[in-house]
Order: C-alpha cells, then sequence, then structure tokens
C-alpha cells in the first residue's frame, strides 16, 4: 500500500493522474436526479470504443482493393476465426451508434441541455454527429456490395450539383471518374485515421467542455446554485465515481443484451442495418432499380429528395443539398434559437410540447419515406414534413416566448 | 432491399390505395417488377441430411455454371460429412479439398451463352432472399420466344435455362383471369399460373422438396456460422443475464445512501 501511494506520488510529480481523476470521475458532482434519458452519453463512448476496437480487428484482414474487397469481407464472415462476429459487431455497432447518439440528442432537445452555459458542449456535440455521418458514410463504401458503390455514386454525385465548381469538386473527392478504385482507398483512409482522430479528438472536449460547466438534468436547473457552505460542494450533486460509474455498467449491460439479440439472432434487421442488395458485389454497370441509403441518413435523405423547384436559375437538385446540409447543421443554432424561461420540458408549456412532439413525428416519418422508392404522394408527404422540421426550429424564438411555462423548483426533484 | 421485399411493398401499396388514380402507381411500374407472390420457403437449417442432400444438388446442378467463389468444400463439414466424403462425393470441380467452389468456364464464355455471366452463389440467399430462390427454381416454364426455350414467372426473361428440367418435367404458362376483386383495369394483371405440361423423374411434391433442401443449402452457404451465432447468442444472453444480476445489485447497494 505503501509503495503503491509512493509510485503514485512520484507519478503525480510529474503528470496530473490523481487531479484528472478527480477532476473528471471522483469529484465530478453531477446531478443526483438523472433518469433513462442519462444513460446514452456513457453508451455512446462505449459504441466509440467498440467500434475502434473491432475496427483495429476488421483492418487486419480486410483489403481496400475494388478487386479485393467483397471477397475479403467474405474470408472474414467464413474463414477468420471470430471473423463473423467482429464483422457484425461493427456493422450493428454503426446503426447502434446512431441510435444511440440521436436519443443522446433527444434528452438535449427535452431538457435544454445545450442552453446556456452549455452551448460548447451542444457545439462540440454536434461536430461529433458531423463526424460520425461522414465516418459513416466512408465506412459503407468499403464492403463493396452495390449498396455501397451506388449510394456513394449518389451522395458524391450531389457535390456535382454546386454551381460553377461542383464537378471538378466531386472528381476530387472521387479520385476517378465514377466511384472506382481510388475512391475506395481513400475513403478506407477517411475511415479507419482521418475520421476516428478528429471524432476522438471532438469527445475529448464535448467531455472537458462538460465537466467545465457540469451536467443538466431532467428538471433544467442549475445544481451549482446550492452549495454547501462548508465544503463548496453541490447539494445535490454526487461524485460521478462510484455513483454513476455503477449506475451506468447496469446501462452498459442492459444496452449489450439488445445489442446481442440483434448481432445474434437477428444481424441484418430485415435489411435495414445490412442491405439485402450489398451482398452483391458492386457492379459499375448495373444500377439497382432503387438506391437508398442506410436508415440513419434517410431523415436528411428523403429532405433533399422533397425539394423539387429550381431556383435563381439553379438545379432544383442543388437546393436540395442546400436544404439538406441546412436540416444537419440547424442544430448548432439551438442555444440561440431557444428563448424560453425554463430549460428542461418539464416545466415548459403546452406550445413547446407540441412543437417538440412534432418534430420528432416529422423526423421519425421522413426516415421512413427516405427509405421508400419516391412517388408523387410520398414527395408531397415529405415537403409537408420538411417545413415541419424546419418550422420546430424557425419558429422557436417566438413559441417559446410566449409559451405558459411553469415555475421551475429550486432544487432538483425526484 | 430485394425484391420480396419491394413486391410485397407493392402489394400492400395496391391495397392501401385501391381507388387513387393509376397515376399515383405509375412510378412502381418502371421497376419492372413481376408482381408474383412468392411462395414461403420450408427451410431446414437444423437438418444435416437435408443440408447434405441440397449441397449434393447444388454440386451435381448449379456448380457447373455458378460458382461459390467464397465457399471452401471443407467448411461442408459443418453438415456432418468428413473430408473423405466431401471428396469421394462431391468435388468434382476442384482438386483439393480446401479450395473455394470456383467454375472453370469463362466470364466471356459465359456471357456469350446465356447473355450475361451466371452470378456467384455464395452469398446468393443473402440478396435474394430464401422465399425468392424457392419460388423461382420451380418457376421455369417453357416459352418458345426464348433463346433458352426457358422462362421464369419470377425472373422474367432469365437468360439461364431450367437446370432441374428432367427433374421437375415441363411446366407450361397458363394465363388466368383476374381474381375477384384484383381488377385494376387495363394493365393485364392477370394472375399467371404454371401447369405440368410433361411430368419429369420427380412427382410435384418430391421436387418441392428437392427444392426446399437446395435453398437450404443456399441459405446456410450465405452464412456457414448461422447456427453456430444462434447457438452462441442464447449463452451469451444467459451471461448478460447474470451480469445484470449482480450489476444492478452493485448499483443499489452503492445508491442507498443517495437520497
Amino acid at each position: 500500500m505503501k509503495r503503491t501511494s509512493a509510485v503514485l506520488a512520484w507519478v503525480d510529480q510529474r503528470f496530473p493522474l490523481s487531479a484528472t481523476w478527480k477532476t473528471h470521475l471522483s469529484e465530478y458532482y453531477a446531478p443526483k436526479n438523472f433518469n433513462f434519458w442519462y444513460y446514452f452519453g456513457s453508451l455512446a463512448l462505449f459504441v466509440l470504443v467498440l467500434q475502434i476496437v473491432t475496427g483495429i480487428f476488421l483492418t487486419i484482414h480486410y483489403k481496400p482493393d475494388a478487386n479485393l474487397a467483397f471477397a475479403s469481407v467474405e474470408y472474414i464472415m467464413r474463414d477468420v476465426s471470430g471473423g463473423w462476429l467482429i464483422r457484425y459487431l461493427h456493422s450493428t455497432g454503426a446503426s447502434m451508434f446512431f441510435i444511440v447518439v440521436y436519443l443522446h440528442m433527444f434528452r438535449g432537445l427535452m431538457y435544454g441541455s445545450y442552453r446556456k452555459p452549455r452551448e460548447l458542449v451542444w457545439l462540440f456535440g454536434m461536430g461529433i454527429y458531423l463526424c460520425l455521418m461522414g465516418e459513416a458514410f466512408f465506412g459503407y463504401l468499403l464492403p463493396w456490395g452495390q449498396m455501397s458503390y451506388w449510394g456513394a455514386q449518389v451522395i458524391v454525385n450531389l457535390f456535382g450539383a454546386i454551381p460553377f465548381v461542383g464537378p471538378d469538386l466531386a472528381l476530387w473527392i472521387r479520385g476517378d471518374y465514377v466511384v472506382s478504385d481510388a475512391t475506395l482507398n481513400r475513403f478506407f483512409a477517411f475511415h479507419v485515421i482521418a475520421m476516428p482522430l478528429v471524432l476522438l479528438g471532438l469527445v475529448a472536449v464535448h467531455l472537458v467542455a462538460l465537466h467545465e460547466v457540469g451536467s443538466n438534468n431532467p428538471d433544467g436547473i442549475e445544481i451549482k446554485k446550492h452549495k454547501d457552505p462548508k465544503t463548496g460542494i453541490p447539494l445535490d450533486g454526487i461524485p460521478f465515481h462510484p455513483y454513476y460509474t455503477v449506475k451506468d455498467i447496469v446501462g452498459v449491460v442492459v444496452f449489450l443484451a439488445v445489442f446481442s439479440v440483434i448481432v445474434f439472432f437477428a444481424p441484418e434487421v430485415g435489411g435495414y442495418f445490412l442491405e439485402h442488395n450489398n451482398f452483391i458485389p458492386a457492379d459499375s454497370l448495373k444500377t439497382p432499380p432503387h438506391i437508398a441509403p442506410v436508415w440513419y441518413f434517410t431523415p436528411f435523405y428523403a429532405m433533399l429528395r422533397a425539394v423539387t423547384y429550381p431556383l435563381f436559375g439553379i438545379d432544383a437538385k442543388f437546393w436540395g443539398v442546400v436544404i439538406m446540409g441546412l436540416a444537419v447543421l440547424i442544430f448548432c443554432a439551438l442555444p440561440w434559437l431557444d428563448r424560453g424561461k425554463v430549460k428542461s420540458v418539464r416545466y415548459r408549456g403546452p406550445v413547446f410540447k407540441a412543437a417538440l412532439a412534432l418534430f420528432v413525428v416529422s423526423f421519425l416519418w421522413l426516415g421512413y419515406l427516405g427509405t421508400e422508392a419516391p412517388t408523387p404522394l410520398t414527395t408531397t408527404l415529405s415537403q409537408i414534413l420538411t417545413a415541419v422540421y424546419f418550422a420546430f426550429f424557425l419558429l422557436m424564438p417566438w413559441y417559446t416566448k410566449i409559451d405558459k411555462t411553469k415555475p421551475e423548483p429550486e432544487r432538483v426533484t425526484g | 432491399m430485394d425484391t420480396k421485399q419491394q413486391g410485397f411493398r407493392l402489394g400492400l401499396l395496391r391495397k392501401i390505395t385501391k381507388g387513387l388514380p393509376m397515376a399515383l402507381l405509375a412510378p412502381f411500374a418502371a421497376w419492372g417488377l413481376a408482381e408474383v407472390p412468392l411462395d414461403p420457403a420450408p427451410l431446414k437449417l437444423n437438418d444435416q441430411v437435408a443440408l447434405q442432400r441440397g449441397a449434393q444438388t447444388f454440386v451435381n446442378y448449379c456448380l457447373s455454371c455458378h460458382s461459390a467463389a467464397h465457399m471452401r468444400y471443407n467448411r461442408l463439414t459443418d453438415l456432418g460429412l468428413t473430408e473423405q466424403q466431401i471428396k469421394d462425393n462431391l468435388l468434382f470441380a476442384a482438386d483439393k479439398v480446401g479450395e473455394t467452389m470456383t467454375v472453370a468456364m469463362k466470364p466471356q464464355d459465359a456471357k456469350a451463352w446465356f447473355g450475361a455471366p451466371p452470378p456467384d452463389l455464395t452469398v446468393i440467399a443473402r440478396s435474394r432472399g430464401a422465399d425468392w430462390l424457392y419460388t423461382y427454381m420451380r418457376g421455369f416454364y417453357r416459352d418458345d420466344s426464348r433463346p433458352t426455350g426457358w422462362n421464369n414467372l419470377v425472373y422474367e426473361n432469365v437468360g439461364m435455362p431450367h437446370p432441374l428440367y428432367e427433374l421437375q418435367g415441363m411446366q407450361v404458362l397458363e394465363a388466368g383471369k383476374p381474381a375477384a376483386g384484383e381488377s385494376h383495369g387495363d394493365e393485364g394483371h392477370a394472375i399467371k399460373k404454371l401447369k405440368l405440361r410433361q411430368p419429369g423423374k420427380l412427382t410435384p411434391l418430391e421436387y418441392d422438396n428437392l427444392t426446399a433442401d437446395l435453398v437450404s443449402y443456399l441459405v446456410y452457404m450465405g452464412e456457414p456460422a448461422r447456427n453456430f451465432r444462434i447457438k452462441l447468442g442464447i449463452f451469451v444472453l444467459f451471461f448478460l443475464a447474470v451480469l445484470f444480476v449482480s450489476a444492478y445489485a452493485l448499483k443499489r447497494e452503492y445508491w442507498k445512501d443517495v437520497h
């Protein structure tokens, strides 16, 4: 024991090990009233680690070469010991990452976690989300199936819609006139090193910023307002370690149970996690009749397709890309759009609750429409839902202000 | 998404939008999907004898044109066969039992003969789905307008001739009348039906059975780890249940003093 503390003291004189442990775990005081929705942050971190570890093992056997890629994935599924498990963990992890992140973001919307003083926590989080989209997009090309290929073709072609520079830009991204071996190689580089590096950096600053300002909670009130006069510790705060570490372990076990049901009993999830057409090797001469991105992109894909009017003499496709981009980026403006007197949905009025519900409905419905082949009916529906989606953000300064809120409690409840 | 699902969604949409103008459905027509209801394949994934029979049919009838380039012969030990049995009974197109199921036919020749090289079948059950394959293998009919003399209900104008003709016999198309309440007006969506004109070596029931074995084998070959995956999954869930009990007890113990 004496020796251990001596070693620790030696390290602490040279590196703030104990101090870091205290700041981020044992003396980081989190509100004691976290509910179900507060599991998804730690779960996102868990899935990130899972993806990196399984990704390393996949990289050992995968071949980023247009002639070998598809076969190397099947090699992993058949000849590599436990390869099928590693691959399914990674493919399921990709979709589950988005589920967890979407729920994590929804938690933020419900309890106003993006609001002062947590604007930067929210913006770093948006950075993580953008990175994750890039990571998923680049990774999806790697199995080199028909959906990998044509999905990438469609998305890269979107850049071609930008006036003047578009076609050259698309060519520069692909490194060829069509998606090809050159594209596969660079997407592999982006997927296994460029994006993960940025992602890890953003996760680090997301956590540092969070621990600077402290966690929000389901009541949306600041626990730092009521501190123990002697110790200076928030009265409603408990140390993250051990309280939330042991609680989050329970969350991880439950999550793993859901995860395992998918991995072991339905890894394709009916063609939503692994698309059926992606078991056909990429063929640049055969366009599939129906190209749909994986489910986590479909709300934005539906908005892209909903834009059918050319404007200022520029093709409708370009405006679709603009709408799609804005639909993602507009989340960044939330801290400055919300004028509500209270943060948490618990004390908001009926207008905000209705707006949030409509927003969720529009997001899910758009997600469904994005998986379907377009018809005039679905296009009209998508247009209406896109309007609802944007109205949630653009009308927020107005409806949060006029909404009849309830008084917030002084101390956290429940 | 496979054709099976598209077909299902199309059918559903028809029902929902009955009475709406046909114009709404027009884009679907562009997909060129034959509206053939798929028969559910009676899979026998835990029946080693059926899978062995399926492997035999596959090697004898499919593997002359179609490769299964990611499947190794010795993987068939999964089905309760020894390497010697595989060598003696199934190894015609390769020398060593550790090799994959490739074919000698050159892609260029195949293209000249059939219009397109026959696709590799390793993961065909994962892209097409078992029901599609089961209906397809039972959907060949005589059509003299086609270069091969064969057409298929599920895959119109397919380039592939009927490989199991001697077993199934010869079916012909029998134009049926649209079923009551299924009329969509002018497009002639008559339900197509097949009739066995000339019986083959097998009775229809025996042929269905053979096809079911073959499709089961294709599903197995699409993911050889499947059965083990499910077994392992049950064990993993059991382990997680135990882990949950202890993790939850630990959490309860710590949280006793939080009020």
